[in-house]
């Protein structure tokens, strides 16, 4: 955007945050070398610069892992439930103490903007850890029983979109529950869950109740596979999440799996059009669209889509892309070169397939992961760009004529996370989301998360719920 | 004067009626989100210095009291010709702004000045409430206009308004615009009294059809002045009235901006809402007095590195 108001760069300072320049494995709480020795390099997805060398997990990392995870669960599932709140209070308030540093942290692995580690990532992942230990001592008035009990140890699986944030939904409800864990950060950001593996030690965690194996696919398989493993949660892709239901087809282990998602964004003709607007590009640009809960599809009434496109396109053009340590920037960085190549090719084949491409002026740094936000229009429910997953900073929109139609068209997925409703008429927006066959249906707002709220998908975005009184069930004999 | 893409909205009672109430509604959780999101621009160094400069030549300075004094408006005229006389080239405001009663007053002292670029606004209509009848308030800003009132601030009927008398309010309106000749016409709405967002968005489209050259949220005298939320909603009016008509009108919120934080929190919504050709005093102003000296104290600030306090500032 040019303008005579020239925004000066803003940047956060990254030296608040003391990066090693490498890191081991965590283990019963100490950090160690991986058995076999492997290292991987985690980079800047806005720099493509190294910022440190991370042991790489493997299966026979796991078992130890695994081991200490058992040994140290007879101790730490026999605690008072109030004890173990104590320990997960101080987790989150040394969270909150140090958000600065994780932000800053997140935001140089992952690639997302300062402005969303520090307004949105660190509060959530705080207050996560503040909720579950309000449960700890709860548990019997949870509606499971008045004397539920943990499942054991937990194999936990992360994404690197949200990681600090997976990690809370995963580990704040299994401690809760008095369940140990193994828990294996995505590849591409392994920093911020060793950064918490530090905070573990800081609140005095007993060891081996969490276990930080940084690694690859092969590190999750064996962690899934783990005979010792109780419970297995998932979130990542429909495709790794329906291996991993196959893998523990037969056996004791409960899953929960949270997937992929195709969220349509619904804007009636009543809609308020300027907060619809707004909803929209959050609902999509948002950590550049790599989000399962993602609004991926427009679905805007026919009588309005003129003016209601004029309106998002001329608020595209405002948004700010670069440097994500800058607390004005909008839009960050693209996750890694192979995320930025699926995206790349699925908008290619939107084009292809004939749906009309835009995008605003937008000057891409040169080095780095980098995709300019992009609508397309013209999308029929018949495009690939309206029914696959792009997991990037790409807006399918689609139209309708009655709230049937929207309701039909939204449902018309094989994912069912999230959907929203945009109108100013309240029996409207109850109706359509009584229909609407998503986990999360937004009205007037979108990508609204909050640690009380359950959490999960319908279809193949997957089962359980995370979150809320509902997340507690999860890491629960019930 | 109604424009042509907007002429039959305001042939009746009813149709204006029906286009008001068929504007698009506001999401209030949803304006005020966007409203701190904004908020949260960091603006630093040079951005810091172009908006300090830019928000001093915007200002309304403004007294509107009962005990103001010919003294006390000629120390405001000086003012505002001479924000800072340890730094000349501080810009001036736009205006110094008065009861009608001063503006012979402010313009004579702005003349012994030797400001002609200084406007004097005088806000009319039997302002703060608006209660009396049109003759008075069209009297009263005749009055202000034959002093030598270049802008003329209004106060709409709120009354009237919230009666859903629309016809009623647009008529005022334009009679005062008539009254007004050359000055320039800043319609206030009272938004805290308006309450809602959905009024305020009509209040501004109501106003901008009956020729209003500002819109301008409020008094300053009662318990809810210019927030970012309202300021942003009236933004977004005057760039869709634009787009639809093809007419350009100003925003003023007034009362409570205290800050240089908060003045150029209002700068960025200007910026990303409306966008930079509302980023001028000729289309933007703040309605304010005492935010003037935070603006010069910050300014000082940036300029020599250190803050001076407030005895390096003036105070009249």
């Amino acid at each position: 955007m040019a303008s005579a108001f020239e925004y000066a760069p803003a940047p956060e300072s990254r030296s608040v945050v003391d990066i090693a320049p490498s890191y081991g494995l965590f283990i019963d709480g100490e950090f160690t070398d991986a058995a076999d020795g492997k290292v991987f390099k985690t980079v800047s997805p806005s720099s493509e610069e190294v910022l440190s060398e991370v042991a790489q997990a493997g299966a026979e990392d796991v078992d130890r892992a695994v081991r200490a995870a058992r040994k140290a669960f007879a101790k730490w599932s026999a605690l008072p439930g109030s004890e173990r709140a104590k320990y997960l209070f101080r987790i989150a308030r040394i969270i909150q103490e140090r958000s600065r540093e994780l932000a800053v942290l997140e935001t140089l692995d992952n690639g997302k903007p300062i402005k969303e580690t520090r307004d949105h990532d660190l509060p959530l992942v705080a207050g996560h850890f503040f909720y579950y230990a309000g449960w700890a001592d709860k548990l019997g008035h949870a509606g499971f029983g008045p004397d539920p009990k943990p499942l054991g140890v937990a194999g936990q699986v992360i994404p690197w979109n949200f990681p600090l944030l997976m990690l809370a939904w995963k580990i704040a409800p299994a401690l809760a529950a008095g369940n140990t864990v193994v828990l294996k950060p995505a590849e591409t950001t392994p920093l911020s869950a060793l950064f918490f593996a530090d905070v573990c030690r800081q609140a005095g965690l007993p060891r081996g109740v969490v276990n930080i194996l940084p690694g690859y696919g092969d590190a999750g398989a064996a962690l899934v596979e783990h005979p010792d493993v109780d419970k297995v949660a998932f979130t990542g892709s429909t495709a790794v999440g329906k291996a991993i239901a196959r893998q523990v087809a037969g056996t004791r282990k409960k899953l929960t799996l949270e997937l992929g998602g195709k969220g349509a964004n619904i804007v009636f003709d009543d809609a308020p059009i300027d907060q619809a607007v707004e909803g929209i590009i959050t609902g999509i640009f948002f950590n550049q669209g790599q989000v399962c809960c993602a609004g991926s599809r427009l679905l805007v009434q026919e009588s309005v889509q003129d003016e209601f496109l004029d309106a998002l396109k001329r608020r595209l053009s405002t948004l700010r892309l670069g440097d994500p340590l800058d607390k004005n920037t909008d839009i960050g960085a693209i996750n890694s070169a192979e995320q930025l190549a699926r995206i790349k090719a699925l908008a290619e084949t939107g084009e292809a397939e004939g749906a009309e491409r835009w995008s605003p002026a937008c000057e891409l740094p040169s080095t780095g992961y980098w995709f300019a936000p992009t609508l397309f229009t013209g999308v029929t429910q018949a495009h690939t760009v309206a029914r696959d997953e792009i997991f990037g900073p790409v807006l399918s929109v689609l139209t309708f004529r009655t709230p049937a139609e929207a309701v039909a068209k939204a449902n018309n997925s094989q994912y069912g996370l999230s959907a929203g409703i945009w109108s100013e008429k309240g029996s409207r927006i109850l109706a359509v989301a009584d229909k609407l066959r998503a986990g999360v249906v937004w009205a007037n707002t979108f990508n609204k998360l909050d640690p009380t709220s359950p959490f999960g998908g319908y279809k193949e975005s997957g089962f359980g719920r995370e979150g809320g009184r509902h997340g507690l069930e999860a890491y629960l004999d019930v | 004067m109604p424009t042509n893409a907007l002429a039959d909205v305001t042939a009746s009672d009813s149709t204006l009626r029906r286009f008001l109430h068929g504007l698009p509604g506001v999401d209030a959780v949803g304006l005020e989100a966007r409203a701190a999101s904004l908020g949260t621009r960091s603006i630093k160094t040079t951005a810091k210095a172009y908006a300090i400069d830019l928000a001093i030549s915007m200002i309304d300075l403004t007294t509107l009291e009962g005990a103001d004094t010919p003294g006390k408006v000629r120390g405001l005229a000086a003012k505002a010709v001479r924000p800072d006389p340890t730094d000349r080239t501080t810009p001036h405001t736009a205006a110094v702004c008065v009861y009608p009663d001063m503006v012979a007053t402010a313009k004579a002292a702005l003349a012994a000045a030797g400001a002609t670029d200084v406007k004097v606004a005088s806000v009319a209509t039997a302002f703060p409430a608006g209660r009396a009848a049109l003759d008075v308030k069209l009297a009263d800003t005749r009055d202000a206009v034959a002093a030598g009132a270049d802008e003329i601030d209004m106060v709409i009927d709120r009354g009237a308004f919230l009666a859903g008398h629309y016809m009623k309010v647009y008529e005022e309106i334009r009679a005062v615009k008539e009254a007004s000749g050359p000055a320039r016409l800043k319609v206030i709405f009272e938004t805290g009294e308006l309450s809602t967002y959905d009024n305020i968005r009509r209040a501004s489209w109501l106003g901008m059809l009956a020729g209003a050259d500002f819109i301008k949220t409020s008094t300053g005298k009662v318990a809810v002045n210019a927030t970012p939320a309202n300021t942003l909603l009236m933004l977004e009016a005057v760039r869709d009235f634009r787009a639809q008509t093809g007419v350009q009108v100003g925003v003023k919120p007034a009362g409570g901006i205290r800050t240089t934080k908060d003045a150029i929190k209002f700068l960025v919504l200007v910026n990303e809402t409306a966008g930079e050709d509302w980023l001028d005093d000729h289309w933007f102003r703040f309605g304010a007095s005492s935010l003037l000296n935070d603006l010069l104290m910050q300014r000082q600030k940036l300029a020599t590195g250190r803050y001076s306090g407030p005895d390096y500032v003036t105070v009249d």
